[in-house]
């Protein structure tokens, strides 16, 4: 007995897999499950976007007219959003109690931030001059805040508000932070016993804890820790804490960076001649800080994120602002809903930019490595 | 014996002991430490001083004997009795029992919906994708406060008082009430029976345990895999409902009961545990979502390939070749995240739940002892933390893979 060769039947020529229908077929009904899902979630927003909508806005009043809104409100067949609320109070969530009529000058104060972070994401703008840039950017942010130059009435801290200290807590402290995080993340890979116990400490203890508590220790302990007599401004007590809370984890963001380099580096480095610090300043933290530009921008988020928090120790940006405007107005305070959906777009615009531009990076920099061929 | 050219004695090596010298690398590294130390005890020095006079000057007292003091206040809700007249330290106490509570549902619900929506982020159903991509982009860029606050507001507002609660849409009748005043529902009354079905429980597991060994031993010898999760699973449940038949099977529920003016009975959660718990876990899963998709991510397609091809079952080989390999991936993120979520179980302060850090400030404010109530926050965090991080390094030692 031997075998006989038959050959198996032919496969079927393979499908079609351009135009709608093969679209349709591997992308929404591959298999039983997960074209039930498909079906199953489009009748979800076949019901809930119409509604959303028409909530939202066909039926939403957008105008600041208090008795309109209430009607729409409470119209329980057809309920609407009451945007008039943010026509109403719109200036007092962005910029706190700043004085009424100087309220362009917060707006400038704005967006001298933004187009700075704008220009900061290009890499084409990764340039000395980036950090002289910035102090000038802050500068003319307090010229312009604070006034009492150039024909501007002065406006103490305790009034700013809303959106330009938003941004200048989550900058100006992600700013300051980036000095401390460097030399902490040196010090924590450093070879001698006693830098690096003081650097593991320093960043173990303030990423165990949570921020509110370093935010309550700014506002109740740092005036007992300065000589008798000199109080700071809480703005600036806020602002050191939000410093050292953010330095403790950009430190490992940075550590991160650092060990990723290969020791070959620093080898060649210190057979050329260089010493430590021209070895770290030249060689290591150029290619590690490049490594870690997303992650950098993830701490940029979170910090930014975190800015909401300082409202607990009475300080009045985005959310805290809202609370302001709408706490004590009996007509406008039913609505506290839709105010909240307004900062939260302000807040989610401004994190998916960033994120998204963090990806960006991320794709960027996998393509060089892979035509530099460097090692990770 | 060899008798062959005698080798000179060695000379012994030059001594190399360090040489203090002012260029040297070691004399500087004890300098650079000494000047660092110095500082550090300088500047340490000089806030204690300051603070201390500050204190003086402004007669605060300070000290941890406040603690035994009566806290004078009460707390919303407790796991423990607490009523006012009961001393401070027992508020720090009630407070962490509420973190802790809030903190572990919040984990158990933060994995399962991370969970789902990092498997759905990988499903073939376009849309199913989608949905899961938007969930994790809208919820983890709005700061987490926020979200807090806006899930407060619809749980204290939105809700309809408690004559026109909530209930569930399938079975109305099952005492399951929702409205302003929280989440009602029907508790088990204790009785003397449910110890059976206790005992029963533990003596199953015991069974399965050794079902499980035994099942090992077999595999050992004979190399026949036996079902696991099934018979495991069998054993325990069979034994506690056999335990529960021997106690006279007792049945009795407190069900909550609708009054004029709230609903009384059964068990309830408060607006402010819902709220501080659903927001936590919602926003927190966004970012366990990412983190499961990575761990599927990061096992190659060959792995399942490769194993079915050996003749493991598709359950074997999920449960032997690409859970292994995708939780190595994903366990050390996830931790990351249960601590945030701890540490952010703090914001409960913004809106009324008695959490730690709410008793704490609460006390703060009566007792104005701002330093002692800070640094009891940051001690039982970082106790926390450092915990879970010796726990994870414990698990990242077992399970890294070993190389010959």
């Amino acid at each position: 007995m031997s075998a006989v060769f038959t050959s198996i039947p032919a496969r079927a020529a393979p499908l079609r897999m351009l135009g709608a229908r093969p679209w349709i077929r591997t992308r929404l009904f591959p298999d039983w499950t997960n074209g039930a899902a498909t079906v199953l979630i489009a009748a979800l927003l076949a019901w809930f976007l119409p509604q959303l909508l028409d909530w939202a806005l066909f039926n939403a009043v957008f105008s600041n007219d208090n008795a309109a809104c209430r009607a729409v409100a409470h119209d329980a067949a057809r309920p609407g959003a009451c945007w008039g609320v943010i026509t109403e109070k719109y200036r007092v969530i962005l910029f706190g109690r700043f004085p009424h009529a100087d309220h362009w000058r917060p707006l400038l104060a704005s967006l001298i931030l933004v187009l700075m972070l704008v220009a900061s994401c290009r890499p084409r703008c990764w340039r000395r001059w980036l950090a002289p840039a910035w102090i000038a950017a802050f500068a003319a942010f307090f010229l312009l805040m604070r006034g009492g130059v150039a024909g501007l009435t002065y406006v103490e801290t305790a009034r700013w508000g809303g959106l330009p200290l938003t941004l200048l807590l989550a900058t100006l402290g992600i700013a300051a932070a980036f000095p401390i995080a460097v030399l902490a993340a040196l010090g924590r890979l450093s070879p001698l016993p006693a830098v690096r116990a003081a650097c593991i400490g320093y960043i173990e203890l303030v990423r165990g804890v949570p921020l509110i508590s370093v935010l309550f220790m700014a506002s109740f302990m740092f005036p007992l820790f300065l000589p008798p007599g000199m109080t700071p401004d809480v703005l600036l007590r806020v602002l050191a804490g939000i410093t050292l809370f953010a330095a403790a984890y950009l430190a490992e963001v940075v550590r991160g960076g650092l060990q990723a380099i290969p020791v070959g580096q620093i080898e060649a480095a210190k057979s050329l001649g260089l010493g430590y610090w021209q070895t770290q300043r030249r060689i290591a933290l150029p290619q590690a800080l490049r490594h870690v530009v997303p992650a950098i921008m993830n701490s940029f988020i979170s910090t930014f994120k975190d800015t909401s928090l300082v409202t607990v120790v009475s300080l009045y940006e985005l959310t805290g602002a809202l609370g302001l405007a709408l706490r004590g107005d009996t007509d406008w305070r039913p609505f506290y809903f839709e105010a909240y959906l307004f900062i939260a777009i302000i807040y989610w615009t401004g994190c998916y930019a960033m994120s998204s531009y963090s990806h960006w990076v991320e794709r960027r920099l996998a393509v060089s490595n892979q035509t530099t061929g460097n090692a990770r | 014996m060899t008798t062959g050219p005698a080798t000179p004695p060695r000379q012994p090596p030059p001594s190399v002991g360090r040489r203090w010298r002012w260029r040297s690398q070691a004399t500087r590294g004890l300098l650079w430490q000494a000047a660092l130390v110095l500082v550090l005890a300088l500047i340490a020095w000089y806030l204690t001083h300051n603070t201390l006079e500050n204190m003086r000057a402004r007669g605060i007292q300070s000290g941890f004997d406040f603690l035994l003091q009566q806290a004078g206040f009460s707390i919303g809700e407790s796991i423990i009795d607490f009523n006012s007249a009961e001393p401070y330290w027992k508020a720090f106490l009630v407070g962490l029992g509420n973190t802790l509570r809030a903190s572990i549902a919040g984990i158990v619900l933060c994995t399962v919906i991370g969970t789902l929506i990092g498997i759905g982020q990988l499903a073939r159903s376009l849309l199913l994708r989608k949905l899961c991509k938007a969930y994790v982009e809208l919820f983890r860029n709005v700061p987490v406060l926020l979200q807090l606050l806006v899930w407060y507001l619809l749980l204290t507002d939105w809700l309809p008082d408690t004559t026109a609660a909530l209930r569930p849409l399938l079975f109305p009748d099952s005492g399951i009430y929702l409205s302003k005043n929280g989440l009602s529902y029907p508790l088990p009354v204790w009785e003397a029976g449910h110890l059976l079905t206790l005992i029963g429980c533990f003596a199953g597991l015991v069974l399965a345990w050794r079902y499980r060994r035994r099942a090992a031993r077999d595999f050992e010898q004979s190399a026949q895999a036996r079902a696991m999760f099934w018979p495991m699973l069998g054993l325990v449940a069979a034994s506690s409902l056999a335990g529960w038949m021997l106690g006279g099977m007792p049945s009795g529920l407190d069900i909550p009961q609708t009054g004029d003016m709230n609903l009384s009975g059964g068990g309830s959660l408060t607006p402010e545990f819902l709220a501080i718990t659903l927001g936590l876990s919602i926003y927190t899963a966004s970012f366990v979502a990412e983190a499961v998709r990575a761990g599927i991510q990061a096992v190659p397609h060959g792995q399942l390939e490769a194993s079915r091809s050996l003749g493991l079952s598709r359950e074997q080989a999920l449960r032997l070749v690409l859970l292994p390999q995708a939780l190595r991936v994903t366990i050390p993120p996830l931790t990351n995240q249960y601590l945030n979520l701890t540490k952010n179980s703090s914001l409960a302060v913004a809106i009324g739940y008695p959490d730690l850090v709410s008793v704490a400030n609460t006390t703060l404010n009566q007792s104005g002892r701002a330093v002692e109530c800070i640094v009891v926050i940051m001690v039982i965090y970082l106790v926390l933390s450092l915990a879970t991080a010796w726990l994870m390094n414990w698990y990242d030692r077992r399970a890294a893979i070993r190389e010959r």
